[in-house]
């Protein structure tokens, strides 16, 4: 089966959840093109070679900088017509979902959305996604050319760089479409924040910072910064107006899926569950021993987080060495 | 203006697990089915248009009987009107798209859809956006805000990845909205009392001259996903000590 995998890039950077895709690919075929959409993406065309696409189509264009699902949309089309392929993955991104389903709809393909398991079955893939909110998993197939599947960042494991690579990089000509979007402004996280769904290790806190929400989510930065992880927070610390919606985790906010997950102050209601369950490693530091947290967690401090916290904290820096 | 928004009745999120994997597989649920959370947010959008720029908010669903319930909050929460797709079969986002695309070219003249995130049962989030091909319409994901609608454009900031657009397009539209759009309004006791009389309008596949298509995705092998053998190992001691000794155990899972 021939594989055609989106490389999401962003004002000439890649968004990393698309070497996932490529890896998922790889790992089923032995035939996988890659196809790179955006503005000054030679280096990420580069890569796409270096980790392993057998040939790479680069649709480069200052109209393309920022994803425009119009554009995209056409180009995508374009290089599954050039190519052939039996199949499109994308990485379940806003982006990338966003491209699929619009082809998808198009083509009256079917799409395996935010899928956490792949495979090829009868020459047909075959996804595991969750429903309910993953309480329920459920195996998806889908009918219509190409078989479209999108994966759920940090669910397949990267396509590795490795030396001395070639493949054909086909420069291919931006489709001429008009697009109805006009990007007036654009704003971004600042340098350094991690994003919540790309993060390996994410330290929530929630209404137990209740008596000083400042310093609580200062002390929760702070282990934050030492560990490398982004920061997340219960829908009540949003709520209550203690940090932004955009680090709300949980059924209303983001699905993350880190390596490590530190609760703090968090009593784990199931929508909170909903979004981080399926965290590799979860931590609980909670007053309440009861607290529901504990039941899903590996490992737990029944204490007050604004000790433990800090504590935490330092232990890492000096085991770190940091 | 007319704002149309799309909604879903779907599980209570509090009794998503305790809905068991035949009962996932027959769709027939035990649990308590209420207006999707991300579709409140949806309907609390479409009304703040409403109040805004003037015009009526509808909403419509796609479903069996019982969604009658959550067209009658949609009410209550202040739409002015909704209609039921009576459509009991197999529901991929494309079939739902297909549908809800009749009804809004029967609605008329349909300047702004509004719908949810994604469904807390479906999840895909793919539905708005295969409603907006199937209009050819364009599509606005993510809308965290509505900066202005004037007459035949609008333009909304968008929450995307870890950057904010502002993006302006021409109506009609379709938005798919997140939580930070509004918090949803509490129904009043007055549109409480005035949904619950009122004669919910009820529309056929074949009313709508459409035939819906078939289903382009297959789902089966329904489960619960592998409990997490986790026994939770608790650190006692000082602050300090109870601290080092997770960030050792930490350590030694290779996961810092
Ligand atoms: C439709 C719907 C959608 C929802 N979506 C989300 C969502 O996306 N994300 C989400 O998180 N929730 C969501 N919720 C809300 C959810 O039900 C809970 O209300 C919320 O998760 C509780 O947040 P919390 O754990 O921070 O607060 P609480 O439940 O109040 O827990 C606070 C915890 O902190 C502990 N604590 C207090 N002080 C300290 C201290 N000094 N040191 C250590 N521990 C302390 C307490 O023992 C307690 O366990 C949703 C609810 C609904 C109905
Ligand atoms: N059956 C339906 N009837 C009306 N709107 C729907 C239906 N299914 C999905 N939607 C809308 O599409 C959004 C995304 O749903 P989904 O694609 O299922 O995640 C929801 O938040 C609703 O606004």
């Amino acid at each position: 089966m021939k594989f055609l995998v989106y490389i999401e890039t962003d004002m000439g950077d890649v968004v990393a959840s698309s070497w996932e895709a490529l890896g998922a690919a790889l790992s089923l075929s032995g035939d996988v093109e890659a196809v790179v959409i955006g503005d000054r993406i030679g280096e990420v065309t580069e890569e796409a070679v270096a980790r392993g696409a057998g040939k790479v189509y680069s649709v480069e264009d200052e109209t393309r900088a920022l994803f425009d699902l119009d554009r995209h949309l056409a180009d995508v089309k374009n290089v599954l017509a050039q190519s052939g392929a039996d199949a499109f993955l994308a990485s379940h991104t806003t982006n990338g979902r966003d491209l699929a389903a619009a082809l998808g709809a198009d083509l009256g393909a079917g799409v395996i959305a935010d899928a956490l398991e792949l495979s090829l079955e009868d020459g047909k893939l075959k996804g595991v996604r969750g429903v309910y909110s993953g309480n329920i998993l459920v195996d998806v197939t889908v009918d219509g050319s190409p078989q479209i599947a999108t994966l759920r960042p940090r669910a397949f494991a990267p396509a590795e760089k490795a030396e001395g690579r070639t493949a054909e990089v086909m420069l291919t000509d931006p489709a001429d479409v008009n697009s109805p979007y006009e990007v007036l402004d654009v704003q971004r996280a600042e340098k350094g924040e991690i994003s919540l769904t790309e993060a390996s290790i994410i330290v929530s806190g929630g209404r137990g910072v209740a008596k000083d929400p400042e310093l609580g989510f200062d002390l929760i930065r702070q282990l934050a910064g030492v560990l490398g992880a982004a920061v997340g927070a219960s829908r009540a610390a949003v709520d209550a107006g203690f940090i932004s919606y955009d680090h709300q985790v949980g059924q209303t906010g983001k699905v993350v899926r880190p390596d490590l997950y530190i609760a703090c102050g968090i009593s784990g209601a199931v929508q909170h569950l909903a979004g981080m369950g399926s965290s590799k490693i979860i931590v609980a530091i909670n007053k309440d021993p009861e607290a529901p947290i504990f039941s899903v967690a590996n490992y737990g401090i029944v204490a007050d987080l604004f000790e433990v916290v800090p504590a935490m904290t330092e232990a890492a820096r000096e085991k770190l060495g940091k | 203006m007319r704002y149309l928004v799309c909604i879903k009745q779907t599980p209570d999120t509090a009794e998503l697990p305790k809905i068991s994997p035949e009962e996932a597989a027959s769709g027939k649920l035990s649990v308590n089915l209420v207006v999707n959370p991300w579709d409140e947010h949806a309907i609390e959008a479409g009304l703040q248009l409403m109040e805004t720029y003037g015009g009526t908010t509808g909403a419509v669903t796609v479903g069996d009987e019982g969604a009658i319930d959550a067209l009658r909050s949609a009410l209550a929460m202040g739409c002015k009107d909704a209609t039921l797709v009576n459509y009991a079969g197999d529901s991929d986002p494309q079939i739902a798209a297909e549908l809800l695309a009749a009804a809004v070219k029967q609605d008329g003249d349909v300047d702004v859809v509004v719908m949810g995130q994604m469904t807390v049962d479906g999840n895909s989030g793919l539905t708005p956006i295969a409603l907006a091909r199937k209009l050819d319409w364009p599509m606005l994901t993510g809308v965290a805000k509505i900066v202005e609608l004037a007459d035949g454009s609008i333009t909304v900031e968008r929450v995307v990845g870890q950057a904010r657009l502002t993006v302006k397009a021409p109506t009609p539209v379709v938005l798919s909205v997140i939580k930070e759009i509004g918090e949803p309004r509490y129904p009043t006791f007055i549109n409480i009392r005035k949904a619950a009389r009122v004669k919910i309008p009820e529309l056929t596949a074949e009313d709508l001259g459409v035939t819906p298509p078939a289903p382009v995705v297959h789902i089966s092998n329904f489960r619960k996903p592998p409990a997490r053998d986790a026994q939770v190992k608790l650190f006692e001691g000082s602050p300090q000590e109870a601290a080092a000794a997770l960030i050792d155990a930490l350590l030694e899972e290779k996961v810092l």
